[in-house]
């Protein structure tokens, strides 16, 4: 009944008559699949990364510089791209957990490699510096560029789908549950065999390599990326505000979380234009989320079917 | 089946286990007692691989653990629980058990069906669903047993479960314990509860000030002179023979 529901809403862009329209929907897609991608290592991990515009970036020069440099299909952009940000998930995870970095200190390692990366693509000529790079206009379905957003949103859809089949994966496997006994007391699951190194990198691999499939979708969109726009940490800290807003650790959290995001910003946009508004509208709902449901919208839902069952 | 073999521990100045050797016998309930500060935690979070001693050599089932991390030795068949209940909070209690349970399987299935299955044997049937922040501290102590059979251990650290539980309570406890045993399980535990060692262990070593004092069958153990000083005091042994 749920996934049916799901399944009519998803499908309602398809319909729609104006692009704009269509592209709210895209947009608020997006940002359901990256705040998923997050939620797998942030979220059911509780590894919380402040930095996750390094797989973002890694994913989308991945896939502008195998088409403008060497040629390739941009469809290879996507595998291509989960491969490198796994690999970057990987290298990031061994070289922090094998230190016993957690928490706040594992979030500013995040954050550190993202800026490392960030100059690192600003002063190069491989990635040309801060001009950044430019995919030549080629629209066509083989050359991955669409000319209707609807082309785009089943693509993205297709991700979240993706991302949410791993989520949903989590909570059912044994790599999930171990998962989620490293989050609640690391001394505890490695007791019980848990190998917490192993475990956290591989979960950081598999969000990384996610996120930076989102990041080979934004270059074909827009056609241009730079290094602010690729590691900035503006795309970092939506990531996790979409996860925590709609409940981190749960499988629909990031969906209800991007959809709220999306809905309050539009909505606002039409009344008020002051610019910088709508980050600032983000903080506020945040800090709401956080005073109020410290378990996100979903931890409310679940709360709210639990009274409704007892009364 | 484990041979523990002059182990030691300093941290900074303090000498908190110094030369401590120790054997557990296959099927058999070996005791660690002492008093408050003795090293006992220390010597277990060695044995189990959380902390990693200075000197000396563990052996388990004829391999040398020295060393390993936690979850290798867990592997390997020794489990322990913790004195302070470390439960997974945000999980329900077949969530927590099913934990260990995943050591042996990799069948979500099959875990879950061992867990609620080793729950029930230990009296947790009523909350199996529920978050285990829930339970009360002889459930959480149940708990803490129960997650670390759920990973089919030959050998079980029992790291005093019987601390702050009422006299009732321990008197399950200490059945149950007897059951894992016979079940197949060797077992080395700390316990302060004089009683319980008693009625449990087939032998007993005594930890005072990071150094063994004595080693014997509970009954002569508990009318050794040098374990009535080390709790009562000096002297205490020979006024306590002065006064019979």
């Amino acid at each position: 009944m749920k996934w049916l529901a799901l399944a009519i809403l998803a499908a309602i862009p398809f319909a729609l008559p104006s692009q704009s329209l269509v592209n709210i929907a895209m947009l608020t897609a997006f940002s359901a699949f990256l705040g998923q991608c997050w939620n797998i290592a942030g979220g059911f991990g509780g590894l919380t990364s402040f930095g996750h515009a390094v797989f973002f970036g890694t994913g989308a020069y991945t896939g502008a510089i195998l088409q403008t440099r060497y040629g390739l299909n941009p469809w290879l952009g996507l595998p291509a791209g989960f491969l490198l940000g796994a690999a970057v998930g990987a290298g990031i995870g061994a070289a922090s957990f094998r230190a016993g970095l957690r928490g706040s200190y594992f979030a500013l390692v995040t954050l550190a490699f993202a800026e490392v990366f960030r100059v690192l693509s600003n002063s190069t000529d491989f990635t040309r510096g801060g001009l950044g790079i430019n995919i030549p206009l080629n629209l066509s379905w083989q050359n991955f560029q669409f000319a209707d957003r609807r082309a785009t949103y089943a693509v993205v859809l297709a991700l979240l789908v993706l991302a949410t089949a791993a989520a949903t994966w989590l909570t059912r496997s044994r790599f999930g549950a171990r998962l989620a006994a490293l989050r609640e007391n690391e001394d505890a699951a490695s007791a019980l065999g848990v190998d917490l190194v192993q475990t956290k990198t591989l979960a950081l691999a598999l969000s990384g390599g996610l996120t930076a499939m989102a990041g080979v979708v934004y270059a074909q969109t827009y056609l241009y990326i730079d290094p602010t726009i690729a590691f900035g940490s503006e795309r970092s800290v939506e990531m996790l505000l979409v996860a925590m807003i709609g409940g981190a650790g749960t499988v629909w959290g990031p969906l209800l979380g991007a959809v709220v995001l999306h809905l309050v910003a539009d909505i606002s946009r039409n009344f008020i234009t002051t610019p910088g508004f709508a980050p600032m509208l983000y903080g506020v709902v945040l800090l709401l989320i956080i005073a109020l449901l410290p378990q996100g919208l979903a931890g409310l839902w679940a709360t709210l079917r639990e009274r409704i069952r007892r009364a | 089946m484990l041979e523990v073999h002059t182990l030691s521990k300093r941290f900074g100045g303090l000498h908190a286990v110094r030369d401590v050797t120790l054997s557990v016998p296959k099927g058999q309930i070996v005791a660690l007692i002492g008093p408050n500060g003795a090293g006992k935690t220390t010597t277990f979070a060695m044995i189990a691989g959380f902390i990693r001693p200075d000197s000396g050599t563990i052996t388990f089932e004829g391999h040398d653990i020295t060393g390993l991390r936690p979850d290798r030795i867990a592997e390997a068949g020794m489990v322990r629980t913790f004195q302070i209940t470390q439960p997974f909070a945000g999980l329900t209690v077949a969530e927590n058990i099913r934990v260990g349970a995943f050591l042996r399987t990799p069948s979500p299935r099959d875990a879950t069906a061992n867990a609620r299955a080793i729950g029930t044997t230990l009296g947790l049937a009523p909350f199996l669903d529920r978050p285990a922040a829930s339970l009360t501290v002889a459930g959480r102590k149940r708990l803490e047993v129960a997650r670390a059979l759920a990973t089919s251990p030959r050998l079980l650290l029992l790291d005093e479960v019987m601390a702050g539980l009422n006299p009732a309570e321990i008197h399950d406890i200490v059945a149950m314990i007897r059951t894992i045993r016979d079940s197949g399980v060797t077992i080395l535990l700390i316990e302060h509860i004089m009683q319980a060692v008693a009625a449990l262990a087939d032998d007993v070593y005594v930890l005072a000030q990071g150094s063994l004092i004595a080693q014997g069958p509970p009954r002569a153990i508990a009318d050794h002179p040098a374990v009535i000083e080390a709790y009562l005091g000096r002297g205490a042994a020979a006024k306590l023979a002065a006064h019979a």
